[in-house]
């Protein structure tokens, strides 16, 4: 039984992302789409950042993430290039949970 | 930015997130012995599904004794917005006949952000290959080392590594937003996603938030609203002006 999830679910997983690929440009000549097309990876990113942030479950909880995501944003904002905002945003937050 | 500067910089980040993610399949890997599945079947998942969150909810669904079949709905209702990556994939690739059948397999967040956030069509497509496929290859790498390991492996979460995926993420978005309409869309799908994370399944949050660039992208943008009434007809004109 754990075969058949593995699999279809994989199946499943795999036939999302070849039709996502696979609409026809004349639909993506749309101009509605074009801009849901280009917000889209926006509102995705966003609630990815809420989710991994705060999610834990079903449940929201404040943790060392928070801090770690914090120092991220200094570092953005301090124009760090992107894998030195993705490490200060990881080591506070071993820091963090270090002290805690 | 030149080309070989560009090239660089974009395989420097694909082997970081690379890495990065690899270090995360370490724990998945740990979880799906823990959650009853054989190394086979934890590497089988890795190999086959490679869509994270999808992976991480059938095993904690399997884990927790729920039924097989909830477990795989569930992860392939995550796997729906790598269906919405694809969409905006599609135009930046322009992949055909079998290695659409490959690239598809590659779509998923890390690779799609790093398609759609590159400048150059170039850089775009180096940034999906080279993102996917240095994340398949160690996220395999690292679910088999976890699988065999399990117990042995330091806690991802001491070394920090569940705050290096959001702030991958908010560095990957911070680009894109150029004015009132993309702080709104970030705004209120950050805010769908947290009102709704307590009420549904974990993983629909982020389906759900992305309804708010449906609904936007479905209305006309101010922009063409002022060019309909002035009576310009420039049609792509603000497309190209977004990139």
């Amino acid at each position: 039984m754990i075969w058949t999830a593995v699999l279809l679910a994989s199946a499943g997983c795999y036939l999302l992302k070849l039709a996502g690929l696979s609409v026809p440009q004349r639909v993506l000549d749309h101009p509605g789409v074009r801009r849901t097309a280009a917000l889209l990876p926006i509102a995705l990113l966003a609630a990815l950042v809420v989710v991994q942030t705060f999610a834990q479950g079903q449940r929201v909880v404040v943790d060392a993430r928070v801090a770690g995501l914090a120092a991220g944003v200094v570092a953005l904002l301090l124009r760090a290039p992107f894998l030195v905002v993705i490490a200060v945003a990881a080591g506070v937050a071993a820091l963090v949970r270090a002290l805690g | 930015m030149d080309w070989a500067d560009e090239r660089r910089a974009v395989l420097r980040d694909a082997l970081g997130i690379g890495v990065a993610t690899g270090a995360y399949a370490l724990s998945f890997g740990a979880l799906g012995t823990a959650a009853g599945l054989s190394v086979t079947q934890t590497c089988a998942t890795s190999v086959l599904m490679f869509t994270g969150a999808s992976q991480y909810a059938l095993v904690g669904i399997l884990g927790a004794g729920g039924s097989p079949l909830a477990g795989a709905a569930t992860a392939v209702l995550l796997g729906a917005r790598n269906a919405l990556y694809g969409l905006r994939l599609s135009q930046v690739l322009g992949v055909r006949g079998g290695w659409r059948l490959v690239a598809a397999q590659l779509v998923l967040d890390e690779s799609s952000a790093m398609a759609v956030g590159r400048a150059s069509p170039l850089g775009a497509r180096l940034g999906f290959w080279a993102t996917g496929l240095a994340v398949y290859l160690l996220w395999n790498l690292g679910t088999l080392l976890g699988a065999l390991g399990a117990q042995a492996l330091p806690d991802p979460r001491a070394l920090g590594l569940d705050a290096a995926a959001p702030a991958a993420f908010l560095a990957l978005m911070a680009p894109r937003l150029t004015g009132r309409e993309p702080w709104l869309v970030a705004s209120a799908a950050g805010l769908v996603a947290m009102a709704s994370v307590p009420l549904v399944p974990a993983g629909v949050p982020v389906l759900l938030a992305a309804l708010v660039a449906v609904v936007a992208g479905a209305r006309p943008s101010r922009a063409a609203r002022r060019e309909e009434r002035r009576g310009a007809s420039a049609p792509g004109r603000r497309e190209e002006a977004r990139r």
